[in-house]
């Protein structure tokens, strides 16, 4: 019941939110020079070209009046064409879409393994060498930003000793059957392994580079709370009962451990898509970063605003999914 | 034949002794007390027991005998096990020794369950036994409910019902009236004695409460800095205390009979001279 009404409200205050993201979004780069009609025109166009072309993209209007068109727009899901391809922005953007959430969401599943394994085991051997040695793993990870491990996998694993692919998302040669773009979903749905390994093949770099620090971050902070709650009485008692301490760690310590965790995680995961921006560029994937960079380039107005507006649904969703797998997982909170 | 025996038990952190060469018994369906003041290591020995020692504490010497069975010289394994099996702890704070994530019963039956192989349908149906056995209403609700959904006074019942589940030989009680008010204090001291009772469990009573001794305990163990002063039974030690030390500590207790007179400390020329002696015991003891 509760959870319901918490989750209702969520909902107003997330819309509340993407109102203003489209708000912000519009205004700025309209304010900001630069001018996608001036990249269109040919050279030796006259001003009656350029009062055509503004008619036509309707920048002849006055900015409130634009802003309440893309609005009507975007309310009956039309969210108006991109100016450098002539194609729906929602078409568009929808079908970049998959690319990215495969990539941010291997990057996430690969982060927690890591940072996971790397918290239980220096649990599991604290005040030892093994976890001076996480340690110091830790702090170097934390402090090399994604993008760097990018370019050194790329040197590492793609030049001086090629094992994996270091651009695009899929090799051209391959024929894809695929109706959806969860290119990696659909090639296991359809048993193809063959290209579901070439699709790891291309991801796996970029995904690595963007999970390292999160695994940190996680590694770090899963350690540190694990440790505190070892301590706990309800730690002790089960020791006393004959658990090992394996046992007492994943069983007792770990699911109360695992709850500050898992909000930093949720956040930090934000930031693991924002970062698919830069990642997408260096190893050429294409997914919706790279578009957002084209965009921003050709400066395709109608585009950045699709782009970032989408942005904007997955970062309040995943926020949303965390708040209430946090109520799920906490009994204290999903009675309260 | 005494079921639990510590003989020259020593440990330390780093340099500093935190037992010094404790010897005890507590024979079979016993109770005893283990009395002293705040840091006198009464909390550690039923740690250094049950194998809960913080990790910066080393034993240096000596020996614990469990069942006969010397815990100190066994693999890890092995005497968690037998820990597990003949032995149980009653805590200090019911509020925190029931893990808030999980719900009570299987809080309760993991330990016959895991441990020692019964069946879950056997081990639900003696929790829901033994519950009633601690008056808790509606046993079956009880077990399905959260930690945080229960009253203080409750969850220290649940927790004695856990301890006494295996059906245990020993059971350590660490101060286990300590954090609940004092109504609730008498019910649960009560309750462990008839319980203790019924199931013939020994009983380690730590405590530093004096009154709680002469109503619940046999005998007693008198430490003061890491070491024994004194190892009696309760009717001598209120008759006459060997040791000037237990005499003050006596001397201390508030009575109920006297709810004026001021509260007493142990005098500061006692504890001086009693930690002459264990000095001059250490120095007689070189290593």
């Amino acid at each position: 019941m509760t959870l319901i009404r918490t989750f209702l409200k969520r909902l107003v205050s997330m819309l509340i939110t993407l109102i203003g993201v489209a708000v912000i979004v519009f205004f700025v780069i309209r304010i900001v020079p630069g001018n996608p009609i001036a990249m269109m025109l040919p050279p030796g166009a006259g001003e009656e070209d350029i009062a055509r072309l503004k008619a036509l993209y309707g920048f002849d209007k006055t900015l409130p009046e634009q802003f309440l068109i893309w609005g009507k727009g975007i309310l009956a899901g039309d969210f108006g064409t991109s100016i450098t391809t002539r194609q729906p922005v929602m078409s568009l953007v929808l079908g970049r879409l998959p690319a990215t959430l495969e990539l941010s969401i291997m990057a996430l599943v690969m982060a927690v393994a890591l940072g996971g394994a790397l918290a239980l085991a220096g649990t599991r051997q604290r005040g030892g060498k093994t976890e001076a040695v996480i340690d110091v793993t830790n702090g170097i990870s934390l402090s090399v930003p994604d993008f760097l491990w990018g370019l050194l996998f790329i040197l590492l694993f793609g030049v001086l000793w090629p094992v994996f692919h270091i651009s695009g998302r899929v090799s051209p040669a391959l024929d894809l059957p695929f109706v959806t773009n969860f290119y990696l979903f659909e090639s296991l749905l359809r048993l193809r392994f063959d290209i579901w390994l070439d699709l790891v093949s291309h991801m796996f770099m970029p995904a690595l580079a963007l999970a390292i620090p999160l695994a940190a971050i996680i590694a770090q902070l899963l350690k540190q709370s694990l440790k505190e709650t070892m301590h706990l009485d309800y730690v002790t008692l089960a020791r006393t009962k004959g658990y090992s301490e394996t046992h007492v760690i994943l069983r007792e310590a770990l699911p109360n451990a695992i709850l500050p965790t898992l909000t930093l995680v949720g956040v930090q995961f934000t930031f693991l898509i924002g970062g698919t921006v830069i990642i997408e560029r260096l190893f050429s994937y294409e997914g919706l970063g790279n578009m957002a960079i084209d965009a921003v380039i050709n400066r395709d107005l109608p585009l950045i605003q699709g782009i970032v507006i989408l942005f904007a649904v997955i970062f309040t969703s995943v926020n949303l999914l965390v708040d209430l797998t946090y109520a799920l997982l906490n009994p204290r909170l999903r009675h309260g | 034949m005494s079921f639990l025996k510590l003989e020259g038990l020593s440990a330390q952190v780093g340099a500093l002794p935190i037992l010094r060469d404790v010897s005890l018994q507590v024979e079979v369906g016993e109770v005893r007390a283990l009395v002293g003041e705040s840091g006198a290591g009464k909390s550690m020995i039923g740690k250094a027991i049950l194998g809960t020692l913080p990790e910066a504490i080393r034993i240096t010497g000596g020996s614990i005998h469990l069942d006969g069975e010397n815990l100190l010289a066994m693999a890890a394994r092995e005497r968690r096990h037998l820990i597990g099996a003949k032995a149980a702890l009653i805590p200090q704070d019911p509020l925190t020794a029931l893990n808030p994530a999980r719900r009570v019963g299987p809080q309760i039956t993991n330990r016959l369950v895991d441990i020692l192989g019964w069946r879950r349908k056997q081990a639900q149906a003696r929790v829901i036994e033994l519950l009633d056995e601690v008056h808790i209403p509606a046993p079956e609700r009880v077990m399905r409910a959260y930690p945080h959904e229960l009253s203080g006074g409750m969850r220290q019942r649940i927790l004695i019902a856990s301890a006494f589940a295996a059906q245990p030989r020993l059971i350590v009680a660490d101060e286990p009236t300590t954090a609940l008010d004092v109504t609730v204090q008498k019910q649960i001291l009560r309750l462990i004695r008839d319980m203790q009772q019924r199931h013939g469990t020994a009983l380690l009573f730590v405590t530093h409460d004096l009154g709680v001794v002469s109503k619940l305990c046999q005998s007693m163990t008198v430490l003061y800095g890491g070491k024994v002063l004194e190892d009696t039974t309760v009717d001598e030690f209120f008759q006459s205390p060997a040791h000037v030390y237990s005499a003050a500590l006596l001397a201390a207790t508030p009575k109920y009979t006297d709810p004026d007179g001021s509260l007493m400390s142990v005098p500061e020329a006692v504890t001086r001279s009693v930690e002459a002696e264990i000095a001059a015991h250490d120095h007689r003891r070189p290593g």
